[in-house]
Order: C-alpha cells, then sequence, then structure tokens
C-alpha cells in the first residue's frame, strides 16, 4: 500500500499525465486521417447492408464462395434499387406473379423480421388485411422483385418484430395506400419508442423470457416471471469467445465492405441522383 | 418427438392448463380446428357459435394438408368438404402466411356454398387449383370466383 503523501504526489502526477493525455486525443480528434473516416464510414455499412457479411459460423464459411455472392449482389443491385430499411419499417414490394401473367403484386407491411447471409437474405413482411392477419417473405436478391420502396424509415427498439403476430390488430395495420414519408438527407434513422400491447396468452412464444423492449407490461402471474428469471444467462453478455464466435470481426469486415464499397457508395450517389422513381422496364424479348 | 396439432392442443388446454407439451405444428391433419371464411349460411353460424369445424380427413397421399388441399370437414354435425385457403405454417417466399388456418366449403362439383370471401386469398391457388381441377371431375377453380382479394 502507498503511504498517504506519496499517494497524493502520485495523485496530482497521474492528473497531469492525464491532461496531458487529453489534449494528445483532441489533437488527433481535430485532424484525423482520412484512412480513419473512411473506415468509420465503412464501418457504418454493418448496419445498412447486413446481408454482405458472412454467416459467422465457421461450417458455413468458404471464402469464394462469399466472395462470388458479393458480386452477384452488388450486380443486383445495379438492377434494382434495394433502399436501406430496418427492421419496424414500413415497406411496400412489388413482385411479378407468375400466378396471374403479367401483372404484378404490390404487398405493403411492416418488416418485422430480417435475417439471411448473402443471396440468401431475406425479410417478412407483415400487414393485416380485411381483418386478416397476412405475412409475406421476401428473398432480398429474386430477380422477380420489381420495386422495393421503404414508405417509413425507421427503427423500433427490438430486434424483431414477431411478437406482432400475439400482438392487438391495430399495432400491425397499415394503410395500403399510404404515402411514403421523407426523411431529409443525412438525418439519423428515427427510433419508434411505442410499447405494443399484447392479447392474452396463449401465445405462441413465450415472450416474458425474451427482454424485450418494445411490448407493454405482460400482465402475467407471479410465477411466469420467477421461471424467466431462473432461465436467464446474465453470464452470457461477458463470455468474449461466445461474442467472437457470432460475430464477424471488424478486420474481416473491413476487408469484406473494402470490396464493395466503391460499387455501394456510385450507386448511393446515383439514387440520391435521380431521385425520381425508377420505372420497370420490361426486357424485350431477344431474338 | 411427438408433436399435437393446433386443434388437439386447443382440446388438450382445456382440459389442463398445467399438462406441458412440445412446440406446436402449424400443420393441418386429422382433428385440427379450421376457420370457414366464406358466407355460406353453414359455415357463418358454425363460426358464431364458437364450434369451428374439424378436419376429419386430407385428400391427399401424406395425410397432412397443405395450401389448396381439398379437405373433409365436421361442421355442426355434418360431413362437408372445403378447400385450404390460407395456412398457419411458414411458407416458401412470396407466398403468404396467414394468422389462421381458412377453408371455404365447396360441395362435390367444386361449387363454393358461399358467394362471397371475407379475407384475402392467395394467388398461387390460381395455379394450384387449375392443376387440381381435371376434366370431368369437380371444377374448383369456381372458389376464385368469389374472392374479394388476392395477395
Amino acid at each position: 500500500m502507498l503511504s498517504l503523501i506519496s499517494r497524493s504526489k502520485w495523485l496530482s502526477k497521474s492528473a497531469k499525465c492525464l491532461r496531458t493525455v487529453s489534449a494528445q486525443t483532441a489533437l488527433t480528434q481535430n485532424n484525423e486521417k482520412p484512412k480513419d473516416v473512411l473506415r468509420k464510414q465503412v464501418l457504418e455499412y454493418r448496419h445498412v447492408y447486413p446481408e454482405f457479411l458472412p454467416d459467422p459460423n465457421p461450417d458455413f464459411r468458404n471464402s469464394l464462395r462469399e466472395k462470388l455472392e458479393r458480386n452477384d449482389m452488388v450486380a443486383r443491385r445495379t438492377q434494382i434499387d434495394i433502399p436501406e430499411f430496418y427492421v419496424g419499417s414500413i415497406l411496400a414490394v412489388t413482385s411479378s406473379d407468375p400466378h396471374s401473367p403479367g401483372k404484378t403484386q404490390r404487398f405493403v407491411g411492416i418488416c418485422i423480421k430480417r435475417e439471411g447471409c448473402g443471396l440468401r437474405a431475406s425479410f417478412i413482411l407483415r400487414n393485416v388485411i380485411d381483418h386478416q392477419g397476412v405475412e409475406m417473405m421476401y428473398e432480398m436478391y429474386d430477380p422477380a422483385l420489381h420495386k422495393v420502396e421503404v414508405l417509413k424509415l425507421e427503427k423500433r427498439l427490438d430486434d424483431h418484430l414477431l411478437y406482432l403476430r400475439d400482438a392487438l390488430p391495430e399495432f400491425s395495420t397499415i394503410d395500403v395506400n399510404m404515402d411514403p414519408e421523407i426523411l431529409t438527407e443525412g438525418a439519423p434513422v428515427p427510433i419508434n419508442p411505442i410499447k405494443v400491447k399484447l392479447k392474452p396468452r396463449p401465445w405462441l412464444e413465450r415472450w416474458e423470457r425474451q427482454h424485450l423492449r418494445g411490448v407493454q407490461d405482460l400482465g402475467l402471474a407471479e410465477k411466469f416471471y420467477k421461471r424467466a428469471q431462473e432461465l436467464e444467462k446474465p453470464w452470457e453478455k461477458y463470455d468474449l469467445m461466445k461474442e467472437y464466435m457470432k460475430t464477424i470481426p471488424e478486420e474481416q469486415q473491413l476487408e469484406i465492405f473494402g470490396e464493395v464499397q466503391s460499387e455501394l457508395h456510385k450507386l448511393e450517389l446515383q439514387r440520391r441522383k435521380m431521385k425520381r422513381k425508377r420505372v420497370f422496364v420490361k426486357p424485350s424479348k431477344l431474338a | 418427438m411427438f408433436k399435437i396439432p393446433t386443434g388437439a392442443l386447443l382440446k388438450l388446454q382445456t382440459q389442463s392448463s398445467t399438462l406441458h407439451t412440445s412446440a406446436i405444428v402449424q400443420e393441418i391433419q386429422k382433428m385440427t380446428r379450421l376457420r370457414v371464411v366464406d358466407n355460406s349460411t353453414l359455415g357463418k353460424q358454425a363460426m358464431a357459435e364458437g364450434k369451428p369445424p374439424k378436419c376429419i380427413h386430407v385428400y391427399n397421399k401424406t395425410g397432412i394438408g397443405k395450401i389448396g388441399d381439398k379437405v373433409l370437414v365436421a361442421i355442426k354435425g355434418e360431413k362437408k368438404k372445403a378447400i385450404l385457403v390460407g395456412l398457419k405454417q411458414n411458407q416458401k417466399a412470396k407466398v403468404p402466411k396467414f394468422d389462421s388456418n381458412n377453408i371455404v366449403l365447396i360441395d362435390d362439383n367444386g361449387t363454393p356454398l358461399g358467394t362471397r370471401i371475407h379475407v384475402p386469398i392467395p394467388t398461387i391457388l390460381r395455379t394450384i387449383l387449375k392443376e387440381k381441377t381435371q376434366s370431368k371431375g369437380a371444377d374448383y377453380t369456381k372458389l376464385l370466383g368469389i374472392a374479394s382479394r388476392f395477395v
């Protein structure tokens, strides 16, 4: 243990040290290298384009396949505008319908789940039409999609909204003829803090065990919460190995997005430039 | 593992709320409760009384009803044929998944008993029902004519 005098000395010394360090950091912040800015930008991509990151499960990794898939994804994105969206955003998807030839089908709904990596990336839209809950799963890189529009860009409090299946219908009812809401350029994506009211049990899943933030008080008996507490694994968030195994490390992310960054940036600029709606041009028959 | 269809599970739940069961399989098999979505008097009455029809046979080789399959239902003490027009179970991409298992009652010729369907109908039924309709057999595509909306 340090004596009182030496300790106070040490404290003043350390304070001085800290001051100099903070000054240094301020210096570096002011003249940040362009390389770091680019790096930050590229790492932002993991929220906007999560499907470009491969499945972290080592059994499914194959660098060549991932690379080919990324090329295909970028190639598809040059043909169709797949905008930025999140779970909780309201989307309208127009797709060709093989069951009624020559016609297209438009489905409007709230995105309740987004999953899959690479060309298998998909999302689920949910809506209540004529008092009937309907869900539609779309593959993002499906060549039958004509147009993906974001009618309302926002996030919710949870990573998925599957609990809307057990919620009162008004929380997933969306007007089919809704007009798109336009956000100002560069504004952050708003988070909708709405709390959903669930129907009484029975439910499809045990929502009380899932730490949901976007639901109102579940109104269950004490025993349900007790059991949920028993099954909790609060130590898992400190498990570094687990965290490592279920995420793609930063260095790999930089490598992956570095490959496609120039193309994606070009597409973004193009989208900004021509804000007018894209019109699907039916491919003419080849001779 | 032993899995129980939705309908059977509902019955079990009324008997004993403490019984532990495995996850529900959202598929149509015998004893599954269904929902009539057309405006036939028989169907409307059964649903209003809270006695939804029960599937008592699935007309295919697997015994598990998929979208567009014909089923035999027990409804208000009668046996009627019906077409599955919307299922709870997970579907392929671009095929809608519904919040309830919907049926439309038909007679032996494929003519629907009602005159209107008041929920959306999956467009894939156009293809499925056309395939199932054979010349000289029942014409199932008549059902598509009374649909109010397709998804």
